[in-house]
């Protein structure tokens, strides 16, 4: 049992740390996806893209029919905030695909992908 | 998981554990809120044990609350900057509870509580008028510029505002569903394969095999859909908290 200088210690502990950083960062830099890309981020913006759609149109109808039941306009609203729920869906499916960057939740804007975590569409 | 003659969908049926009715509300405790609770047990357990005695070099729980700290911190800094610090500790329970609502719902036998969609929107709904309110709050009736983007022509004002304030409105729905609908198809998908284990396994041993194998490979999928989609509704809390501070 020799009594080593704690201080020598903590170097080699400080040397050994750096290291394991070092692997991590660069199998970090390896995989641009990160820990969650892959192939579930093709499956999720899939669904992704199919949610944007539909909740889109629902929600336009609903407020169409709610605005129609209220005001006495049947079937105006509803037709008109059909077609604005279609637009409005296929504007967020475009946005979410090209990643336009033109509203919050589908890419970051002038800021570069999100740093660390490895994920440039900010979302599913 | 369900047994082969079960609905694959019973495992999202909610027991009313102790019933409890007040003037007609029905308010029992039912096995949802014992999941939630048990939730907010653990993670009080985990956050108050790692700093009980916190020390400079951490040991393995601080380490793992540490973690969690410094991922959350960094996403809201990235994200939305020094000042969105403030709404740290929401951003922060918020992630803490899906994430482990989600993965104690990996637990067989356990009930997923972020698998029905009335959680899932009552969280998305919170933070929608959170959100709005902290908009309004800070900019005032600067806030509503926010669905006029920029460089677009006065003729085409009349049909972007109108969408863009659709696409606001929209965002409490798009959030809970994404997180509900990944849930209760990951566990439905389990409890079917699982129901087919017991009627291949009797015509024969290795058709049995397979659709284990199969709920073997997918509940590790599961374990990184339920991680990644309480990520997910963080970070995307955080970035509509970012618009409403900083606008376009």
């Amino acid at each position: 049992m020799t009594e080593r200088d704690p201080r020598a210690e903590l170097r080699d502990l400080e040397k050994g740390l750096n290291r394991a950083r070092q692997g991590r960062d660069d199998a970090g830099a390896r995989k641009p996806g990160g820990a969650f890309g892959g192939n579930q981020s093709a499956l999720s913006l899939a669904f992704r893209i199919g949610l944007e759609l539909v909740v889109a149109v629902v929600i336009g109808v609903l407020i169409g029919w709610a605005l129609d039941r209220w005001l006495g306009t049947r079937p105006w609203g509803t037709i008109v905030f059909f077609f604005l729920g279609v637009a409005t869906g296929m504007v967020n499916v475009w946005r979410a695909i090209s990643g336009m960057g033109m509203a919050i939740g589908y890419r970051q804007r002038g800021a570069p992908p999100a740093q660390g975590s490895g994920y440039d569409d900010d979302d599913d | 998981m369900a047994v082969s003659k079960e609905n694959p969908l019973n495992q999202f049926l909610i027991d009313r554990i102790v019933p409890i009715h007040v003037g007609g509300v029905d308010v029992s405790f039912t096995n949802s809120a014992l999941l939630m609770t048990i939730s907010i047990a653990l993670i009080t357990l985990l956050m108050v044990g790692a700093t009980w005695r916190a020390a400079l070099v951490p040991g393995r729980l601080q380490s793992i609350s540490e973690m969690f700290y410094e991922f959350i911190a960094k996403m809201i800094d990235d994200n939305v900057g020094h000042e969105g610090l403030r709404y740290f500790p929401f951003i922060f329970t918020l992630f803490m509870f899906i994430l482990f609502g989600n993965l104690l719902g990996m637990i067989p036998y356990s009930f997923t509580f972020t698998s029905h969609i009335i959680v899932t929107f009552g969280m998305a709904i919170v933070i929608f008028f959170g959100v709005t309110v902290i908009g309004i709050w800070r900019h005032g009736f600067h806030f509503l510029t926010l669905f006029v983007p920029k460089g677009v022509p006065i003729g085409l004002m009349a049909v972007v505002v109108p969408i863009e304030v659709l696409s606001y409105l929209i965002r409490p729905m798009t959030l809970s569903i994404r997180l509900f609908a990944n849930m209760m198809a990951g566990h439905t998908m389990l409890a079917i394969f699982a129901g087919f284990v017991a009627p291949l396994g009797a015509f024969y041993l290795v058709p049995g095999l397979l659709p284990i194998a199969l709920d073997f490979a997918l509940i590790f999928l599961e374990l990184l859909v339920a991680v990644l989609q309480a990520y997910v509704f963080a970070i995307l809390t955080t970035l509509y908290l970012a618009e409403a501070l900083h606008l376009h």
